[in-house]
């Protein structure tokens, strides 16, 4: 029995892009800090704008508390080989290995994989070296993710020797354990976000050793009417319902309730993509339903409405 | 080549979606994901093939299953199929020409290109057989962005159709695939990759690399290394058809038969990707053709009259329910009636939010092209021609 969501050490958040992953990222990251466990959150898209949803300037590489117990970091995968190299071949000269920018983009580029290994790796180590409660990083989109997590995997294919194969090793036993690792998919109940979070479910557990533990479906639109209310709806959205209505506030009904038709619509149409969603995931997995932000407001905000509304579903 | 005669290249800017399509020969979709760029591109696409005629393809990359029903498709494939015109019939429209449609398959595009490309068969079959092809070919940084191109470029310089609608694959930085070509010329002519190949080459190590060679065998194994190297010594040989290639991909982007069509809808992280990419283009002398904004919410959720009035739907909901049980008999019990209204009050006030958030990031775009087009929010899912047609007629003029 894999435990709760935030006991867990090291939470990947993915999805399609546009579902608002950094939103729930954040959120889940704020959560478990206001619950007092050491957080650290880190942005591996290099132009996410995790920055923004803590309302706190530019992050980097070396973490930034942003809250008593929240710190945040952004990937970069240069600076996470110099760190390895500094750490494990004891090399101080840098300059030795020449312009190590442009080696590195070069073997980043040819060698698959090692950008992500480089990612993952620091990731891992930050959760091995217990720095942290909690490291909640928001994961490449769809696309990448699967590369990401089983970079470890696929480099131990590959490469048969060297240091990196000797690193593999463990970073596989942090990933692979359901206790220390999972992955969590934001989606958003409209057509292509429920396909893409159903495959990429099947390939996480095909193609990788992570512990899917939680689809997040982010705005959730409400329920206007019951049935026996939306007779009384449908009634009232007639002509004389209208000029009934109209003449009774003294202004034209019109707007309000073409408005609430198109949100009804809006919900049964999403209603549909949820429940394919949910038939198509496994029956045992967790999922956690955020509603619709109706707000101007943006940032920290809304980070904090959304670490409220997670904190609701987990049941705090 | 089907004609069409009415593709004459002016100096007036196009003022609407119709003219530019009409002038254009390539038009390019991008955006952030999630924002309904392949479906605009269909849209667009088959727009053109209903009302301009000729022969109108939409190379779309990752289709949902819908797009293809939509099209009257079984199935999107690498190879370009025409959309019957029964699909076109089953809504009561006459094309006045035809609509293709086609998906791109990272990996069969790569075969394609090998097979071109390389020198003899064993060479071919060298390539293509080599395990870490398939890697590369699936995992290069931007391999996918470079397709696309490539096999946009391939298909126009077929001369094959008299416009190609595209839609970008997605990727996390939307201006990658226009950097795409050049990084793929800079990269088989980069020095470190010479570098990376010569000492397997000749077997002798320079002294200038030497000390590359000893952390790299440290970091990654000398036989990964080696298989790597091996791998570009075979690649490399397709070097001179592929730089010039890219190039070719590269002029034609900006050429003024392409255009691009930037897509997003008014949610502030899409604007953002939209507004950098209007600067990308800007920056690259590339055309910016149209922005088209998708499920726009109604205007009439903006009315401060209606506020007004949601305002005493919420406030005022039991006198109001009283109102209407006397004016339209018993259409249900008191208090249902004033939760419908209050329901409703609440509904709108909740939208007129959203739709006000809308309005703020449209005012915000501070560069915006002469054609800008906004699709309203369809009720649901677009799901057959009809829905693809409607969809364009909204952006058409």
């Amino acid at each position: 029995m894999p435990p709760d969501l935030l006991d867990r050490r090291l939470l990947f958040v993915t999805g399609k892009g546009g579902v608002g992953k950094t939103t729930v990222a954040a959120g889940l990251a704020s959560l478990a800090a206001a619950r007092g466990k050491r957080t650290l959150v880190c942005e591996v898209d290099a132009k996410g704008n995790l920055a923004d949803f803590f309302e706190t300037g530019p992050i980097g590489f070396d973490p930034r508390q942003i809250e008593p117990q929240l710190w945040a970091m952004a990937m970069q995968t240069e600076e996470s080989l110099k760190e390895y190299l500094k750490l494990q071949l004891k090399v101080p000269l840098l300059a030795k290995i020449g312009p190590l920018a442009r080696t590195f983009d070069f073997v980043a580029n040819a060698a698959p994989g090692v950008k992500e290994i480089l990612t993952v790796g620091k990731l891992c180590y930050e959760v091995r070296e217990q720095n942290y409660d909690l490291v909640v990083v928001d994961a490449a989109a769809s696309g990448h993710v699967i590369g990401q997590l089983a970079a470890p995997q696929a480099i131990n294919e590959l490469v048969q020797v060297g240091l990196v194969r000797s690193q593999t090793g463990w970073m596989l036993d942090l990933l692979s354990d359901p206790v220390i690792t999972g992955a969590v998919i934001v989606s958003a109940p409209e057509e292509m976000p429920v396909n893409e979070t159903i495959e990429l479910a099947a390939r996480m557990r095909s193609e990788t050793q992570v512990d899917l533990a939680a689809v997040v479906v982010n705005r959730v639109l409400p329920e206007l009417f019951n049935r026996a209310e939306e007779e009384i709806f449908d009634r009232l959205h007639t002509a004389d319902g209208v000029a009934c209505l109209t003449g009774a506030v003294g202004g034209n009904a019109t707007p309000l309730l073409d408005a609430a038709r198109l949100a009804v619509t809006l919900r049964r149409t999403r209603a549909g993509h949820l429940a394919r969603l949910r038939t198509e995931l496994p029956d045992n997995l967790a999922m956690l339903y955020l509603p619709y932000l109706f707000t101007r407001s943006h940032g920290v905000r809304v980070t904090t409405q959304i670490a409220e509304a997670l904190g609701e579903e987990l049941g705090f | 080549m089907a004609a069409r005669g009415r593709r004459t290249e002016t100096r007036e800017p196009a003022k609407s979606v119709e003219k530019l399509l009409a002038t254009k020969e390539i038009v390019i979709c991008c955006g952030s994901g999630g924002v309904g760029k392949t479906t605009t591109a269909a849209a667009m696409a088959a727009m053109a093939a209903t009302y301009h005629g000729g022969k109108v393809l939409v190379l779309t990359v990752d289709p949902a299953k819908r797009l293809a029903n939509a099209l009257g498709l079984e199935q999107f494939g690498n190879v370009e199929t025409r959309v019957p015109a029964e699909a076109f019939a089953a809504v009561g429209v006459e094309p006045r020409g035809e609509l293709w449609a086609a998906m791109l398959d990272t990996k069969q595009s790569w075969d394609d290109l090998v097979e071109r490309h390389a020198p003899d068969a064993a060479t071919r079959k060298a390539i293509l057989d080599n395990p870490l092809y398939q890697n590369v070919t699936g995992k290069f940084v931007q391999s996918h962005d470079y397709i696309a191109m490539e096999r946009l470029y391939e298909i126009h310089s077929s001369g094959r159709y008299d416009l190609i609608v595209v839609d970008t694959p997605p990727t996390r930085n939307a201006i990658d695939f226009l950097e795409a070509p050049e990084r793929m010329a800079d990269f088989f002519s980069s020095r470190l990759l010479r570098w990376l190949i010569a000492p397997y080459q000749s077997r002798l190590f320079n002294v200038a690399s030497k000390p590359f060679y000893n952390v790299a065998d440290r970091i990654l194994g000398s036989q990964f290394l080696q298989d790597i190297a091996e791998f570009f010594i075979l690649f490399q040989t397709m070097y001179g058809g592929f730089v010039e290639r890219a190039k070719a991909v590269t002029r034609t982007l900006s050429d003024r038969c392409t255009t691009f069509v930037v897509v997003s809808t008014l949610e502030s992280a899409p604007v953002q990707e939209a507004e950098f990419f209007i600067g990308a283009l800007s920056d690259r002398d590339l055309h910016l053709g149209a922005l088209v904004l998708n499920k726009v919410l109604p205007t009439y959720l903006r009315s401060t009259a209606a506020t007004k009035v949601a305002r005493s739907f919420t406030a005022d909901a039991d006198p109001l329910a009283d109102q209407v049980l006397a004016g339209l008999g018993d259409i249900g019990a008191h208090d249902d009636v004033a939760r419908v209204l209050r329901e409703v009050g609440e509904s709108f006030l909740n939208y007129q939010v959203v739709a006000k958030r809308e309005a703020e990031l449209r005012d915000e775009l501070s560069t915006v092209p002469d054609v800008v087009a906004t699709v309203p929010y369809f009720d649901s899912d677009i799901f057959d021609l009809a829905g693809l047609l409607a969809l364009g007629a909204a952006i058409w003029r």
